[in-house]
This record gives structure tokens, C-alpha cells and sequence, in this order.
């Protein structure tokens, strides 16, 4: 169960970039070849956010499709599991997408005007 | 910020203040990603009318802040500064991985017992629960540190830096760190090594490869351990290697049993290797 030292990962990278304040929603990309089981870090977030400036945010997770391109024929096309295989028959293949494990953006609760 | 150097990368960090109320569900040049527009603030029905809680929806209004930062960016950073003391130090760290079972320990025991008096060898071991396996590398003659990660089950790069810490490895030494016995977890973190090396044994079944395909896919290195029990198993190396190519072009697969010193060869040949290339 790395989702739950991925997800404290999160909660700590957003605390210290948002120096505490309070946050109403976190939005993450998380890419379908990054080894990362979204419903996982769901089933833990509430739990991990507990009693931090992120209790009670809502977590939007965006799925990235994988993708690879073939450097025999050239072509991209989408990759669901890690056989890095073409449909041409190659097995040279780069993955160019699906890898992604990023914080994108939080909304913070704004603090009322002086 | 990093808490070893205080060193930190802000400058992607931009802070968007959004108004509420002029803010229309059209506006969203600010955004420099996609994303859902999931904006409860507008959360009107189908015809047009609030819902019942839309006043509380629309306050307090939000700002956005965009952050664009790996997740594991910290332990990414910590691994960097692992990997640069090491190389500081002329030390060749390798990350042992693979299930709890498939020799990783008596692997490293005969290593120690064969290689021990030529070059230095120092082993960080990681397990949830006890120091079994650092008194067996004791025992076998090379300096240990155990890594208890209770619930967790990887270690991490600022646990091996820790750990480091502790052992002070000997300068140019091969240090060995056994990852916590797991086939899925320790795949995703770096913890600064210069090459992975995943472990199975024939009794694993030779699908392994496709059941868990991260960790055979990051491998610089994966060892067929037991081949002495090849007659008594189902388990074909060429299926196996087959798995693991589709997988991973660039890996190297060593045959190997511990028990009768088969591959072991093999085994120092790369070591050397490893130790070369650094």
C-alpha cells in the first residue's frame, strides 16, 4: 500500500507550499503506467489529511493515459499495461505518457480582507 | 525546501487569486492545465436555478495556486543528495529488491563470505519487523545496519540516508541495501542506488514478471535464484526471460543458485562491473 506514503507525500508537499492555510480542494495527475491505484489514494486521503490545513479538501484526481511511440514505424499509440509493445510487432518502444505523479494545483480557502 | 541543503525550486509556484463573483465558467485562461471545471460555486441544475446550499457554496471564495511539482519530488531530491555522497565516498550502492523469500539475505552472505576480505561490502536491510537479517550479515562478517519500517513496506530515500548515516559505510565499498521484501512498493521510490537489482526465485512461478510489471521494469539487473530446484518445479527460463523482455528491453537476467555457487560468477563478474562504471 504505497498509496498512503504517496498521498503523506502530497499532504506534506502542500502544506509547505501553501504555509498552512487552509485548502478546500487538492488536483493531482496521476498517470495509468505510474503504479499508483487511484481509488488507493482516495481510500486514504480523508484519513492522511486528518487534523492538517487540508481536513475536509475535496482530491480531483486526472487520469493521464498512457502512451508510447515506436522508433521502428514512428507511431504513437496508447499503452495500458507495461508491455512496451507496438501494434507494428516492435518492441522498441519509448513511453512518452502515463508516468505522471504531480501535485497540479491546490484552491486555498481565501483569508477575509483586512 | 529541502531540509539538508535548504536548497528548493520556487520559482515554478505562480498564485492566481481568483474573484468569485466576476470569475464566469468561460474564464480560465489562468489555468495553464486541464482540468475538470468542477467548480461547485456554479453549481446550478439543469434549469439554471441554485441549489438549496448555493449561498454557502459561493463563500468563503478560493484562490488557486498553482503547484506543478512531482509528488515524490522530495524523496527524488533526497536521493539525488544519497547518491552524491556515495559518490563522494566511492561508494557502489545497489538496491536489492524482490518478494520476502527469494534468497536476497544468502545472497548476500555468500557475496560477503567470497568477496569480503578483497573489497569492503557494508549492507543496509530493510524489514518491517526485527534485525534477523542484519545479525546473519554480522555473523557473515560485514558491518550492517537494520532499517525497521514497521507498517511501511519500501524504504525510502530519506530512511537510507538515516541509515547511511549510521553505518558510515566504508569509502569504495559495495553497499548493499535489502529493500523490504515486496514486489510492488519498492519500485516506485529512489533511494539514490546506481543500479536496481530484483531478485526471483524458480518457485515463484515464471509469470512473475507479468503480475508485477513495475518492479521488472525498472530492474538493471534481475538474478534467477534457485535454479538448483528447476527439476522440481514448473518454471521455464525462457518463458521467464520472455516475460521480462516485454517488459524491459535493457535488463540483464542472471541464473543463478546460491546453494551450489552456480552463476555466482557471473554475479562478481558484474559487480565489478557496476563498481567500474560508476
Amino acid at each position: 500500500m504505497h498509496e498512503l506514503a504517496i498521498t503523506q507525500s502530497v499532504v506534506d508537499l502542500v502544506v509547505e507550499r501553501t504555509a498552512g492555510r487552509q485548502v478546500s480542494l487538492v488536483r493531482l495527475e496521476i498517470g495509468g503506467l505510474s503504479g499508483v491505484v487511484p481509488d488507493a489514494m482516495e481510500f486514504c486521503y480523508e484519513l492522511v489529511v486528518s487534523g492538517t490545513s487540508l481536513e475536509g479538501s475535496k482530491l480531483v484526481i486526472e487520469h493521464i493515459q498512457g502512451a508510447a511511440r515506436c522508433r521502428s514505424c514512428g507511431q504513437d499509440f496508447d499503452l495500458d499495461d507495461l508491455i512496451l509493445l507496438c501494434p507494428c510487432g516492435s518492441a522498441d518502444v519509448e513511453v512518452i505518457a502515463g508516468r505522471e505523479l504531480r501535485v497540479l494545483s491546490v484552491e486555498l480557502v481565501a483569508e477575509p480582507c483586512a | 525546501m529541502c531540509l539538508t541543503c535548504g536548497c528548493g525550486n520556487e520559482d515554478d509556484v505562480r498564485v492566481v487569486t481568483l474573484d468569485d463573483h466576476a470569475h464566469s465558467a468561460h474564464d480560465h485562461q489562468h489555468h495553464d492545465h486541464p482540468h475538470d471545471h468542477d467548480h461547485q460555486h456554479h453549481d446550478h441544475d439543469q434549469q439554471g436555478l441554485h441549489s438549496p446550499d448555493a449561498v454557502h457554496r459561493h463563500a468563503p471564495s478560493t484562490e488557486n495556486l498553482i503547484i506543478g511539482e512531482a509528488i515524490l519530488a522530495k524523496n527524488d531530491h533526497l536521493a539525488q543528495h544519497n547518491r552524491e555522497w556515495f559518490a563522494e565516498r566511492g561508494i557502489t550502492a545497489l538496491n536489492l529488491m524482490s518478494s520476502p523469500g527469494s534468497g536476497k539475505t544468502s545472497l548476500l552472505e555468500r557475496t560477503i563470505a567470497e568477496l569480503g576480505n578483497a573489497y569492503p561490502v557494508c549492507v543496509i536491510e530493510g524489514d518491517q519487523e526485527t534485525t534477523f537479517d542484519s545479525e546473519r550479515i554480522r555473523r557473515a562478517g560485514a558491518r550492517a545496519v537494520q532499517v525497521n519500517t514497521g507498517a511501511g513496506c519500501h524504504l525510502d530515500a530519506p530512511m537510507v540516508q538515516k541509515a547511511a548515516a549510521a553505518l558510515d559505510p566504508d569509502p569504495g565499498c559495495w553497499l548493499f541495501i535489502e529493500n523490504v521484501g515486496n514486489l510492488v512498493c519498492p519500485a516506485l521510490f529512489d533511494i539514490g542506488e546506481h543500479a536496481k537489482v530484483v531478485i526471483i526465485s524458480v518457485t515463484e512461478g515464471q509469470d512473475k514478471p507479468l503480475k508485477y510489471p513495475h518492479m521488472f521494469s525498472v530492474a538493471d539487473l534481475v538474478i534467477v535464484n534457485k535454479t538448483d530446484l528447476l527439476p522440481y518445479v514448473d518454471f521455464d527460463l525462457e518463458t521467464f526471460n520472455s516475460h521480462t523482455r516485454s517488459l524491459n528491453q535493457a535488463a540483464e537476467i542472471m541464473p543463478m543458485s546460491v546453494k551450489s555457487g552456480d552463476g555466482l560468477a557471473d554475479w562478481y563478474a558484474w559487480l565489478q562491473k557496476s563498481a567500474g562504471a560508476r
